[in-house]
Formats: C-alpha cells, sequence, structure tokens
C-alpha cells in the first residue's frame, strides 16, 4: 500500500495524548555526532511520536517532550552510544488514559 | 526510603507485576510494589484481550467488579491487498457462556483494578517512584533496589523484575540482553471513541458481545506485521504493528502506516465519525522461546515481557504475563515456607514451573515460527494475500468468461508468483508450526 504524505501529522496525534514534561530533564539524549549512523538516522522515519529530526547541516536531533516511551530508539541505537535511554522521573512523562 | 525489609520486591504494575503482588501476600508475604507511572497501568499498552482462565487462578471471583469491556464472541481474520480483504470469521454463540473465556480491556483502567487487589491483599504499593538500580551483597546476590526517591536502598530477600520488554534494570544489571530489533514489534494504536450503539451495529454485535480482526497483508508494506481492530464498549482499539529490524531497513513511519490501515476500504467505515482520545506506542515481545533469557538468579527472577514470554503467532501475551507473575509467586512462598534461601538453585523452581506449564510449552511448539516470518515476510505479507485475493476475485466476478479459463488464471497467478516455492513455502510453514 503507498504510504502517502497528506496523512494526519504525528504532531497532531500527540495533542490528544496526556503528558507531565519534566522541563530541562530529557529522557532521552542524543550524543554529539558529526554523521549519523544508518540506525540514527531511520529514527527520523521510525520514532513513533516524531521526536527525531535531521537538522541543517546532516546531524539528527531529539526533542523528547512528546516521547511515548516505547523504547524503538533505545533497541536500535543505545549499543552503539549514540544515545543515552532513561526512564523520566517517577510520575512524569506520557501517561496513557487509556493504554 | 523505607527502612524494613520485605519478603518481595516487586517493579511494575502491569500483568505479570501485579499477578505477582496478588499472589505473593495472598500467602502471608510482605510485598513492596514499585510502578513509576502516576498510577498503575499509566506507562502500560495493549490490545488488549484478556483471557479469563489466568486471571481466575490469581481472582476467581474477577468477572464481579473487574473492568471489562465486552466479551468477545467474534475473531476475524483478514487477508488483506489495497483494496480488499479475505476473511475467515468465525462466530459462535456458545461465547455467550455464563464466565466467557476471553474479553477485551482497556489497560490503565484494568491495571488500576488489578493492583488494588493486590493492595487489598497486604502489597505495599508506591507509585511515582522509578527503580534506578538493583543493589548486590559482595557475592553478587540481589538484595534490593534503589530508587529516584529520597532515601536509602529497600531490601528484600528477592526481586521480582515485571519491568516489561523495554525494562532497562535487567539489562544494566546484566541479566538479560538488551532486545534485538528482530525480537521486538513496534506497534502503534488509537483510540476510537464512539457510541456504543454505533459499535454494535457496525459489528453486527448486541450489547456487552464483541468482536476481534486481526489482519495481515499489504497494510504492512512487505514487512512481518499485523493489523488489528478490538471493539471495546464505546471505543474502538486500531492499531498495527511490525518488527523493529523491518521498520529500520525499510524506512517506514508507523504512524504513516497506521494513518494508511484506518484508511482501508473495508477498516474506514468502520471508525467512521469517530473522535480519536489517544494515540500510543509500545513495543511487543516477538522472539519468541530462543529470545527467552535466564529468568532466575541469586535474589530475582523476571516475568512477562521482560522475559519476552509473549506468543507472536496467537496474539497471546497477557496470560503469559500473568502466569509467569502467579508462578513467581508461588514459588517464592514456597522456598520462603521452607525457610530456604532466594538462590538460584531455589529460585530454579520458578523456570521449573513455566517449563511444566502451557507458557514454555506454547513458545516451544512455535520456536521456529518468529525466523520464518523474518525471513519470509515479502512472500507471506505481499505475494500471497494477493494472489488469495485475486484467486477470489475470478472465484466470485461473473463476466462470461469460462470458469476453467479463471481457474487456470488462479494457478497460472500461483506458479509464476512461487513456483516451486510454493511446496517449500508450505513445508516450511507446516515445520514451524508443528
Amino acid at each position: 500500500m503507498a504510504v502517502e504524505a497528506q496523512f494526519q501529522k504525528v504532531e497532531e496525534k500527540l495533542f490528544t495524548n496526556r503528558y507531565i514534561v519534566d522541563s530541562g530533564q530529557p529522557h532521552i539524549v542524543v550524543a554529539p555526532h558529526e554523521k549519523p549512523s544508518k540506525n540514527l538516522l531511520a529514527m527520523t522515519h521510525l520514532c513513533p511520536a516524531g521526536c527525531y529530526s535531521k537538522s541543517e547541516t546532516g546531524q539528527v536531533e531529539l526533542t523528547a517532550d512528546g516521547c511515548l516511551e516505547c523504547g524503538t530508539c533505545r533497541v536500535l541505537c543505545e549499543e552503539s552510544g549514540e544515545i543515552t535511554w532513561n526512564y523520566p522521573r517517577g510520575g512524569y512523562g506520557i501517561l496513557f488514559k487509556f493504554g | 526510603m523505607i527502612d524494613e525489609k520485605f519478603d518481595a520486591i516487586v517493579i511494575g504494575a502491569g500483568m505479570s507485576g501485579n499477578a505477582a503482588a496478588n499472589t505473593l501476600p495472598a500467602r502471608g508475604l510482605k510485598v513492596l510494589q514499585l510502578e513509576r507511572g502516576e498510577y498503575p497501568g499509566s506507562k502500560n499498552v495493549q490490545g488488549g484481550i484478556l483471557y479469563a482462565d489466568m486471571l481466575e487462578k490469581i481472582i476467581p471471583d474477577f468477572r464481579i467488579d473487574a473492568p471489562l469491556e465486552r466479551r468477545l464472541i467474534e475473531q476475524r481474520f483478514w487477508f488483506m491487498t489495497d483494496r480488499a480483504h479475505t476473511g475467515m470469521h468465525y462466530r459462535n454463540d456458545d461465547f455467550n457462556e455464563e464466565k466467557p473465556n476471553r474479553y477485551t480491556i482497556i489497560r490503565s483502567q484494568f491495571d488500576r483494578w488489578f493492583a488494588r487487589e493486590a493492595q487489598a491483599k497486604g502489597s505495599i504499593l508506591l507509585c511515582e517512584t522509578t527503580v534506578v538500580e538493583l543493589i548486590h551483597d559482595a557475592y553478587g546476590k540481589v538484595i534490593g533496589v534503589r530508587t529516584d526517591r529520597s532515601g536509602g536502598p529497600v531490601h528484600a530477600d528477592v526481586v521480582v523484575l515485571a519491568e516489561g520488554v523495554n525494562g532497562l534494570l535487567g539489562t544494566r544489571a546484566e541479566l538479560r540482553p538488551r532486545p534485538a530489533a528482530a525480537h521486538v514489534a513496534l506497534a502503534v494504536k488509537e483510540m476510537h471513541f464512539l457510541p456504543a450503539e454505533t459499535i454494535e451495529a457496525r459489528f453486527n454485535l448486541k450489547a456487552d458481545e464483541g468482536a476481534v480482526i486481526e489482519a495481515a497483508g499489504t497494510i504492512s508494506n512487505g514487512m512481518a506485521g499485523m493489523g488489528f481492530i478490538y471493539t471495546n464498549k464505546e471505543s474502538i482499539s486500531v492499531g498495527i504493528g511490525c518488527l523493529v529490524s523491518d521498520f529500520a531497513e525499510n524506512e517506514t513511519s508507523p504512524a504513516q502506516l497506521l494513518e494508511a490501515f484506518k484508511r482501508h476500504p473495508s477498516v474506514a467505515p468502520l471508525i467512521a465519525g469517530s473522535e480519536v482520545k489517544e494515540y500510543a506506542a509500545h513495543l511487543i515481545p516477538e522472539g519468541g522461546f530462543k529470545a527467552v533469557p535466564q529468568l532466575f538468579g541469586d535474589g530475582w527472577v523476571i516475568c512477562g515481557d521482560a522475559g519476552q514470554l509473549n506468543n507472536a503467532v496467537h496474539r497471546e501475551g497477557s496470560n503469559l504475563a500473568m502466569t509467569s507473575g502467579r508462578m513467581a509467586g508461588e514459588a517464592i512462598f514456597q522456598i520462603k515456607s521452607r525457610k530456604d534461601k532466594m538462590t538460584a538453585d531455589n529460585l530454579s523452581l520458578y523456570k521449573k514451573m513455566l517449563d511444566e506449564s502451557f507458557v514454555m510449552k506454547d513458545l516451544k511448539k512455535h520456536k521456529d515460527m518468529p525466523g520464518l516470518l523474518h525471513t519470509q515476510a515479502s512472500n507471506l505479507f505481499l505475494t500471497y494475500p494477493q494472489l488469495v485475493s485475486k484467486a477470489m476475485e475470478n472465484f466470485v466476478r461473473v463476466d462470461g468468461t469460462p470458469k476453467i479459463d479463471k481457474e487456470k488464471d488462479t494457478v497460472r497467478r500461483f506458479r509464476k508468483a512461487r513456483g516451486f516455492g510454493l511446496i517449500g513455502d508450505a513445508i516450511r510453514i507446516a515445520r514451524a508450526w508443528r
């Protein structure tokens, strides 16, 4: 099936969710890099919350506020040291109303 | 944080953690349960189907007050192409029995109830508490945990790691590996709200009856994956999941895959006019038997998704989780009542109980299935659905072409697409299923 671009944006989906964001304490951090690995670059498509994006200079950046804490980026990018993945502080992060 | 020592600390308030937290205090053990979410279930996601038998073994009269959505009376399997689905539907009025076999549930509500039941039995639950590390003694035995609350560590004879598929603690303590990309699926899901009567009319149901659709085919773009549609009381759960390794190779967006699934002509009318109230994502353990890590050691056991205890072929997870949590609780109780120590040797009883149950027997039966789905994804999820759909179209479309020519066309298409591969595919699937 052709996956087209005019579908509802991920950001719009996240508006329905409930979060308590731990401001200034992102639970996932991308290590400084010049050229992202294939896996890290894939996260710009793969992250279900659209948290990863590519900067103009080609690095992968992360805004973890909308994170659904699924762990996909941890599975793909933690071992290589490109990201560090911690849980948000107790009570913070995504709070599923239904789950 | 807390000075007293516990018989057991349970990490997590999902299916396996709550099962353990219900089992242990019911037998007189002192239990502390730690949950990082604001309330039990706030970090948990499931389709979700509850299997009654496994919960009955923990809470026999759960039907009195557990938050259940609909009892399932119909199961639909859909083989999908871009514009069609070939379906197999199984509906049986016997499922309207006095004690129904399966229900849909909404996890954040269910988990809160399940944890309350454990508290009523005497388990102490602390939410908004993230365990940051396991504490070991000089010999490497796990003797407690450190949390992100102020104060020192909390001690216990045994720690039950019911931390879920993405649990960090077991991996950090080198008790289990981080899940491999080929051993986990990423699923995304939306909650579509509609009036109960609308859901009942669209799915041909009476009040409290429910239906489930599991769908595979071109909806996953040639990746190993499945879509699902579950009816709740006043909402429909719609989701799709594929192996993380496939997602990574195909650079596909799961959110867009879900959007495409929702727009499929067979799906769109079922959810038309609904209000979406949540968008969730979660990993599902799909590695099967071969991916199950060591499940016990000195002072620790692993339960549920954290131990890859998920039957991907039958889409069963919560029942394996609940059963493993219950068995961990029963094993710990037996060791405790013999006044023995929580050593790896003694805790091997937990694994023995799992081995003798459906949990490990079912996983073992399908041990070759995950590998097959991985290597044959493009045949199973793209080629065959299209062949089957064309065969069905040849069968039902009446246009003056003689039947013999239509059947020849169907056979030719299968031969052309897979040739002798047809036989190989059949043998491979039969072998993995056996």
